[in-house]
């Protein structure tokens, strides 16, 4: 009998194409995404006169530096109109499938990959950003690299790696009504820390997972990174096999049948061994919003905010003290004290249809107190979240509805926070200037940012869902 | 790839935990290509104002630590984004070495790719190298990779790093290279793998 296996051992396996006496590995790479943020790595190509060894396993997309307001195919800013050119240059040379500013396609990579049917169960998944985590919400092993790891990955369709360390976190038993996977994501990284998960791979498990839609486990992986975790990954099941069937790029027909029994033989065997195990209550869990300046800084939205003279530790009396002075906010206050600027729905965390139909749902018949940026995942979730008038109830409620690109979140398209500006926000890092020089950004799922748009304060959004269908 | 075996200069202490990849770089500098002196913007918002004055609290702007070749910082140094461009930022700058608890798992693979090393210490003895070095700003420090170890005025500490990344950095290892020895096992397994996996392939469109 061999030894029970987990998932990460099932996938690294299937991957190995050999292993250094020194213990490093060399795994096969099954889907490379690059974007505008790639040109480091096609310049490196370009020194060694190298080409790209599988085009057709390479994917791009313009997500990073694409406008969300003014002309898209006319960009008035030139910085931003060379980043866009460069991609369609580069993977024109390379004969690599662009998802471009032009194509009704375009989207956030890690928003665009599995809507594409690209991201699927059993794949090993690489790109030169660390979100990257996003698509082991599949069942694939996933995870972010640099421009050098990338360049290495064009030339080579592989990658070095040492096998991380196994981690399975366990939600247990049934979430709250109303509370959501950027509460549980953001519940983890709070109890684990930053550098919580560093070297690990980590399984999401547990009831509370299980019921998650695969938008929901989305959002879950894709925080993974915010927790130091080399990748998150759930295993697939019959949720995540009902969401690839039929995309455009995943098999199809009897391929599909076949594709299937493998995937279903990915999820742990019963008894293997993680190297370490964590359990959270999912009772335990409430809408959470952060505080401070890293992801770890959260706390639930009845709480009050901390003071660094009830620290016992001193450098931990230093941290909280210096985030309380970048954020502006006083030690003691209840959370629900803070006022906002402005608010942000978006990000590759938090903008596909689900989060855009939560947002809305608080929205509806509403009107924001403060201004605010609503930008789709991708071209197609906005396209769909028209149909579905979805985009009428942010402009009526008073925000702007943009195009799809990672806008807000990492501000380099010029979609800012102004220095000294306070927000919500749907994203992933809550950074000292993340969203601009000066920014303060709190971080909490779309329902959330809605009902503080609504209050224009950090707020509870269940009560504003009651009578509501959500 | 430059080689690292022993390294003796300034260290500069950055009291903080979770210093992250936007703080070493911000994003508004992620379009600039390497030629046009990244160095010039490492922990850009940290060193200077909004007018671009440095600002004077900040230690790599104290003259004792301009010049600095190390960095001592507290855990999670390099944690969030993926961006090379904070490892190009630090080398370019002249810092060849950053030593803390522990680090962002990109950041310090980027590292490695760049001749940048990190050192791993426990989270006591970088408190302790930091608290020597503001007593003593002109404290040079000494990295050893073949010893593993740092000589802190009459202390020595041993620190940690992968035994993989410490050959890489102590030979100058060219990864590309290393792997195209081993083609036709790449080959190989592509070819055993699309028959095991068909589905992996992404269906022609």
């Amino acid at each position: 009998m061999t030894e029970p296996q987990t998932i990460v051992d099932k996938l690294w396996a299937a991957h190995e194409i050999l292993r250094r006496d020194d213990g490093e590995s060399l795994l096969w790479v099954d889907r490379h995404y690059v974007h505008e943020g790639s040109f480091h790595a096609f310049a490196k190509l370009a020194s060694r006169g190298a080409g790209v060894a599988e085009p057709g396993l390479t994917f791009a997309v313009a997500d990073h530096y694409v406008p969300t307001r003014g002309s898209r195919t006319n960009i008035a800013n030139p910085e931003l109109a060379r980043m866009v050119r460069q991609v369609e240059e580069n993977t024109a040379e390379h004969g690599i499938k662009l998802f471009g500013i032009g194509d009704p396609r375009q989207g956030i990579v890690h928003v665009v990959g599995p809507e594409q049917g690209l991201t699927l169960p059993g794949l090993l998944v690489v790109c030169g950003d660390s979100h990257t985590s996003t698509h082991g919400a599949l069942g694939a092993y996933a995870f972010g690299i640099g421009a050098s790891e990338v360049a290495h990955v064009l030339m080579t369709q592989t990658i070095w790696q040492k096998k991380p360390t196994r981690m399975r976190v366990t939600v247990a038993g049934a979430t709250a009504p109303g509370i959501v996977a950027k509460d549980i994501i953001l519940a983890i990284i709070a109890r684990i820390g930053a550098d919580g998960a560093t070297g690990c791979a980590v399984e999401y498990a547990g009831d509370a997972i299980r019921a998650l839609t695969i938008e929901g486990r989305l959002t879950l992986c894709n925080m993974s990174i915010e927790a130091g975790a080399r990748c998150g990954v759930v295993a697939p099941d019959a949720t995540t096999f009902a969401y690839v069937k039929g995309r455009p790029y995943a098999p199809h027909g009897a391929d599909f049948d076949r594709a299937v029994e493998a995937w279903s033989g990915l999820a742990t065997d019963a008894g293997a061994a993680f190297e370490r195990e964590v359990t959270l209550r999912g009772e335990d869990i409430a809408p959470i919003v952060t505080w401070g300046t890293s992801p770890e800084d959260a706390l639930p939205i009845d709480a009050t905010l901390p003071d660094p003279a009830r620290e016992p530790d001193a450098e931990r009396a230093k941290r909280v003290r210096d985030a309380l002075d970048y954020m502006g906010i006083a030690p003691g206050r209840k959370l629900t004290e803070i006022a906002v600027d402005r608010v942000f729905i978006g990000s590759c965390t938090n903008a596909r249809i689900e989060d855009l139909r939560a947002a809305a749902a608080v929205l509806a018949g509403r009107t924001a107190k403060v201004p605010g940026l609503v930008s789709a995942g991708s071209s197609l979730v906005k396209q769909q979240a028209e149909q579905e008038g979805l985009d009428r109830i942010f402009r009526q409620a008073g925000l702007e509805w943009g195009e799809s690109g990672c806008s807000m979140c990492v501000g380099i398209n010029g979609d800012l926070v102004a220095p000294g500006e306070r927000c919500a926000s749907t994203t992933n890092r809550n950074f000292r200037g993340r969203q601009g020089p000066g920014a303060r950004t709190h971080l909490m799922s779309p329902a959330m940012v809605a009902a503080a748009a609504v209050h224009g304060h950090l707020a509870d959004v269940r009560p504003l869902l009651a009578g509501r269908r959500v | 790839m430059e080689k690292f075996t022993r390294l003796t200069g300034a260290a500069c202490p950055i009291e903080q935990a979770n210093v992250n990849t936007d703080q070493i770089i911000p994003a508004r500098f992620l379009k600039w290509t390497r030629d046009m002196g990244i160095g010039k913007v490492l922990f850009n918002d940290l060193r200077f104002d909004a007018e671009g004055h440095e600002r004077a609290d900040f230690p790599l702007n104290r003259p004792a630590w301009r010049g600095a070749k190390i960095v001592v910082a507290a855990r999670n140094f390099g944690c969030g984004s993926s961006r090379e461009s904070a490892v190009y930022a630090l080398y370019d700058y002249g810092i060849r070495c950053v030593i803390a608890p522990s680090f962002g798992d990109i950041f310090s693979g980027n590292a490695v790719q760049n001749g940048l090393l990190t050192a791993i210490v426990a989270d006591a003895e970088a408190a302790e190298i930091m608290a020597a070095l503001c007593d003593n700003p002109e404290l040079p420090l000494t990295v050893d990779l073949e010893e593993q170890r740092i000589i802190c005025g009459n202390r020595t500490y041993a620190f940690t790093i992968d035994p993989v990344r410490r050959a890489r950095m102590l030979n100058g290892w060219d990864d590309i290279a290393l792997t195209d020895s081993f083609r036709d096992r790449i080959a190989a397994f592509k070819a055993r793998d699309q028959a095991a996996r068909p589905w992996a392939v992404p269906t022609a469109q």
